[in-house]
């Protein structure tokens, strides 16, 4: 393995595990808080006990994400010093936000963990909501600056010179919003299949039931409520990518030729050599409309993009087809669940509605990976898209190999453990969180 | 102007961070080095000091290097190049101390095996990041880095791995012992502990000034001109009078149990008197190379743009943060 491959390995494997920690980090609070405000209404033990094992869940996945997170801000400089150099001080600003609110939420979480029969209820309470919002406002701002690589804006690159440099406008660049929002989006409904599908894993084994029960519903109705939302926001940020990154979205689609009435491919295995998709399922003018609103305007495809400036297609297209299959069926399980709801079917002791929601457990996540490889290789080979080629970015120092085979088995130990604490989390809940009295 | 308060919220966080975030790590090490008879009293005593703090003190090294990278992107980019290993050592006992503290105290099913596990993590990582947080800071001030290296070990170890570096390493570590000690002497009313935290905290400030001396010792030998530094300039000098002083004043009241608070304002002081003398002597360079040439904090900062909206950022935050700090440290003042 060589040093920029290494690198590159490096900086994926820890994006991909802090991304799954920091979303879990930061959609957990909400959850804890409305159920601390359930308990709080109605002085019912049931939700007080959720809430308190939920926090325990929350300060697990904050410590790890928090760990992580700062691995990340020291890896931006050790394994792309080259890229910092110019960009810390054009993308830095989401990055100082984050930082604030970042404290904010290590404060908060301190005076919520610590604060049972301390602070007054409404405080604890207030504490609580704000890790929550804090929480959501830095997973936005890292994105923002996340979408800067992908959209870069506020300078201008003069003969290998950054000038005129507005760090206010890099912040809102053109992509901010649209992947801000789609990732929040991903979070929750990630986070809410996967808490639901742990407790609905237990309503079916018959364990504490109506624990499980509240706990289910409080983290599916986020779930399913993002999951239905994401197309509609996906569709925007596809649009975004069109506009601003069509090698991106050509790779996503494996759309090799420009053409009229551009046709949608579902599936197939891209054959980068013959510029064509093989099995794939063709549905013509579909593309042209998702990106144009109009059928028949061509798409630009990549035979529009020299050959050293595509991603790697087909990588990004699997990628791509995942995220988008798991989304739609995680939509239709959303549906499901509403249409239960409106009709007041009691389908939680029915089993085929605890397995579906079972082995949707980590879809969600599956999603979120793909997703965000979308985003990543979708860029190669630019860390600054158009401006700046990630392989100029990379570190000089030699040796990045073992680092990276220390990280791997770092994140791999961590991620061990974190699933080892979650199984003894659920197995003390009859001893710790289901008490009949508060 | 902006500059300087930029440079101003720098140098707080890296003291802050030293401080706050040293207690925590000083916490780890005195439970290294307590007699296993008295683990399990220690471990209570300083968990209950700082588990609902130590999320909020690790904070500060996070604005450190955000302001590092926003602020001054070519330092960072250098120091990351050139400080990669003790970086990632560090790092790696950011890692690991910080979830095996947690796990320990989250785990649902507190049975001793997985406990002594977390806890062999928490009490090395603890030694280990602070001795490399310790090695990156005084690699800096070297004079050891040297971009003109050809192999490997010139550039990438020698940069660090060298007789000052590592004697500033121990003493951070003795530095955040003591600190800790006295942090718990505060926390505690139980007459017997705080008697003992009292011996920590005499035995690790002696360690701290051995160590102290190894530094004057290796800075001779590297050809650090660490005397002439600190004792060159007014402002350093009278910095380092006053911390030779408050160690009097802190041995004179440190028997004395009702004056609690005062030995904690003088042993931070002492610290922070440490800090200013070198950081002043050094001003404003940052990171000092082989040829004896410098990157300043001065000349080597990010667009004038990035650095005033940085400030801003950062005076705005700090509405934000320091009450709401505030309000933490004060709610678990209370005894409940």
């Amino acid at each position: 393995m060589d040093d920029f491959l290494a690198a590159r390995s490096q900086m994926a494997l820890s994006l991909g595990f802090h991304i799954i920690y920091s979303c879990i980090g930061m959609v957990m609070p909400v959850f804890m808080a409305i159920s601390h405000f359930k308990w709080i209404k109605t002085q019912d033990p049931v939700y007080k006990n959720i809430t308190v094992a939920w926090s325990k869940g929350v300060a697990i996945f904050f410590a790890t994400g928090a760990v992580s997170g700062t691995m990340l801000s020291f890896e931006l400089g050790l394994l792309w010093p080259g890229f910092m150099k110019h960009a810390g001080p054009i993308f830095g600003m989401p990055f100082s936000l984050e930082g604030v609110a970042f404290f904010i939420e290590a404060i908060a979480l301190g005076l919520f963990l610590y604060g049972w029969n301390r602070l007054n209820n409404w405080v604890h309470w207030t504490a609580g909501i704000i890790v929550g919002v804090s929480g959501v406002a830095s997973g936005i701002l890292v994105v923002a600056a996340n979408s800067w690589m992908n959209s870069p804006s506020g300078f201008d690159f003069v003969n290998g010179q950054y000038i005129n440099i507005d760090p206010v406008k890099a912040m809102f660049n053109k992509a901010w919003f649209s992947e801000s929002l789609h990732m929040i989006i991903a979070a929750f409904s990630a986070t809410g299949f996967a808490v639901a599908g742990i407790h609905a894993l237990m309503i079916y084994r018959k364990q504490n039931v109506l624990f499980h029960t509240k706990a289910f519903k409080i983290a599916i109705i986020f779930g399913a409520a993002a999951a239905i939302l994401q197309p509609f926001s996906g569709d925007l940020s596809a649009k975004n990518a069109a506009k601003r990154q069509p090698a991106k979205l050509a790779a996503m689609e494996a759309y090799f030729h420009t053409q009229e009435y551009a046709p949608l491919v579902i599936g197939g295995i891209p054959d980068t050599a013959a510029k064509k998709v093989n099995y794939g399922i063709e549905i013509p003018g579909l593309l042209s409309f998702l990106v144009h609103d109009n059928f028949k305007t061509p798409v630009n495809g990549l035979d529009k993009i020299p050959v050293k400036n595509q991603p790697p297609v087909a990588v990004t297209h699997y990628a791509f087809q995942i995220m988008v299959g798991i989304g739609v069926l995680m939509m239709l399980i959303g549906i499901i669940y509403f249409y239960e709801l409106w009709k007041k079917k009691d389908l939680l002791s029915k089993s085929w509605f605890l397995k579906t929601f079972i082995w949707a457990t980590p879809l969600g996540f599956i999603a979120l990976e793909a997703g965000w490889t979308v985003t990543e290789v979708g860029r190669q080979p630019w860390i600054i898209q158009g401006v700046m080629r990630t392989s100029e970015a990379v570190t000089p120092m030699p040796g990045i190999q073992y680092s990276f085979y220390l990280f791997s088995f770092i994140y791999f130990t961590l991620s061990v453990a974190v699933i080892f604490l979650l199984k003894r989390q659920i197995q003390m809940v009859p001893e710790l969180y289901d008490r009949k009295t508060a | 102007m902006m500059l300087y308060i930029v440079i101003l919220f720098l140098f707080a966080a890296i003291t802050l961070y030293f401080l706050l975030g040293g207690a925590d790590f000083g916490a780890g090490i005195i439970e290294l080095f307590t007699s296993t008879d008295n683990k399990h009293r220690t471990r209570k005593i300083m968990y209950q000091a700082i588990g609902p703090i130590w999320e909020a003190n690790h904070m500060w090294l996070i604005i450190t290097v955000v302001v590092l990278f926003v602020g001054f992107p070519v330092i960072y980019s250098e120091m990351c190049i050139y400080l990669h290993i003790p970086l990632l050592i560090m790092l790696l006992g950011v890692i690991a101390r910080g979830t095996a503290f947690s796990f320990r105290n989250y785990d649902a099913v507190k049975d001793e095996k997985t406990q002594a596990f977390y806890t062999h993590i928490f009490v090395y990582s603890s030694f280990v990041t602070p001795l490399f947080l310790g090695i990156i800071a005084g690699s800096a001030l070297s004079g050891q880095i040297d971009p003109k290296a050809t192999d490997f070990a010139h550039a990438y170890i020698f940069s660090w791995f060298n007789w000052f570096s590592v004697s500033v390493g121990f003493f951070t570590v003795a530095l955040c012992g003591f600190l800790a000690a006295i942090y718990i002497v505060g926390e505690t009313e139980d007459i017997d502990e705080i008697k003992r935290y009292i011996r920590k905290a005499k035995i690790m400030n002696i360690a701290a000034v051995i160590c102290g001396a190894l530094v004057f010792l290796a800075s001779h030998f590297e050809r650090v001109h660490l005397a002439n530094w600190i004792f060159g300039n007014p402002v350093s000098l009278v910095a380092v009078i006053a911390a030779t002083i408050s160690l009097v004043v802190l041995y004179l009241i440190i028997s004395h149990r009702k004056n609690r608070q005062w030995i904690r304002v003088l042993a931070a002081f002492q610290v922070c008197m440490i800090l200013i003398s070198v950081g002043f002597s050094r001003f404003p360079r940052f990171v000092i190379f082989k040829d004896g040439s410098s990157m300043s904090l001065l000349t080597e900062h990010a667009n004038s743009n990035s650095i005033d909206d940085l400030g801003i950022g950062l005076l705005v935050g700090s509405l934000f943060i320091l009450p709401a700090l505030g309000y933490l440290y004060y709610a678990f003042k209370k005894k409940a």
